[in-house]
């Protein structure tokens, strides 16, 4: 487990866009993530309050959802998202990083359902939430 | 007795309207700034552009667009094909200083309430365009299609629908 953990965090440390939105992979489970992302003015929607864009919150909903389903111990290759829902519940507090947990509430032989919220400091009313479905490659 | 019709305005007066106001609405937003998106406008429809960029990349081997930036696309020309449709009348009209934008701001811009994006194949690392189709424009909320392509029109490589809250009118 320790080393599909590592290659995982060398994997979506070494996705480009990750990269470029500063992305940190801080936990990692059985069909579970954690994925940081740190406030960066660069990534604002509105600059009259400084509050990140969705799309952005977006980006890290996906690399989460798909960062969960790599880590699937039924996994054996990729993934690739084939739809992501998410629910924006309220603007993120412009300055604080902003935290994404995922989970794979199913896995079929190529799909898996997955989950996701993310907040920032104020941990117990969420940004986000999302729900995806992604491709899965089941081991022979 | 009908009043005498305006005489309609030069093409450059009414074109650098349209132009000054579309730009600021989008050079306003710095996410919009870093992923490189510009719109393109034939009177009021408007195309979004990707440009590729190997920032935008997620996967590597392929490689492909990452899923997020595809999403972060489809979103933005949402939102911008939204407010533009909001502003129209008061940049037809004048009611909008194009020229006095960049100091007074902008009207507020749409919020998304959700938004689901379905991913058809991969995105190439070419360029990309979407356009965006308004189902219902109401006071609060407002429904929006999306759809993303790249070579060919037909062969759609993303599409969204998403709700959005409406700034209200400060009146």
């Amino acid at each position: 487990m320790a080393d599909r953990t590592q290659i995982a965090r060398q994997f979506i440390e070494a996705i480009p866009h990750s990269k470029a939105l500063g992305m940190r992979l801080t936990e990692m489970a059985d069909g579970v993530a954690v994925i940081d992302m740190p406030y960066d003015e660069k990534l604002v929607g509105d600059p009259e309050t400084g509050v990140i864009h969705g799309g952005a919150v977006s980006a890290l909903m996906d690399t989460c959802c798909g960062a969960a389903v790599m880590c699937h111990p039924d996994n054996a290759g990729g993934t690739a998202t084939i739809d992501l829902r998410i629910d924006y519940m309220r603007a993120a507090t412009p300055g604080e990083r902003i935290s994404a947990r995922a989970e794979c509430y199913h896995v079929t032989r190529s799909v898996a359902f997955v989950r996701a919220t993310a907040v920032d400091n104020d941990a117990e009313n969420p940004v986000a939430a999302a729900t995806g479905a992604f491709t899965m490659e089941t081991k022979p | 007795m009908k009043a005498p019709r305006r005489r309609p305005e030069p093409v450059q007066v009414i074109k650098q309207r349209r132009d000054t106001t579309l730009r600021a609405l989008v050079d306003g937003v710095p996410y919009i700034r870093f992923l490189g998106i510009q719109f393109e406008r034939r009177g009021d429809e408007l195309t979004g552009i990707l440009p590729f960029d190997e920032k935008l990349i997620g996967n590597p081997l392929l490689p492909a667009i990452h899923g997020g930036v595809t999403a972060a696309f489809l979103e933005v020309t949402a939102i911008i094909t939204l407010s533009w449709s909001y502003l129209w009348e008061d940049v037809e009209s004048g009611a909008i200083d194009a020229a006095g934008l960049a100091e007074t701001g902008l009207p507020r811009l749409p919020k998304t309430i959700d938004i689901s994006t379905d991913y058809l194949r991969s995105g190439l690392p070419r360029d990309a365009y979407a356009r965006a189709r308004i189902n219902r424009f109401g006071r609060r909320y407002a429904s929006v299609h999306v759809e993303a392509w790249q070579d060919n029109r037909d062969r759609l490589f993303a599409q969204a629908t998403g709700h959005f809250l409406m700034p209200q009118r400060r009146d």
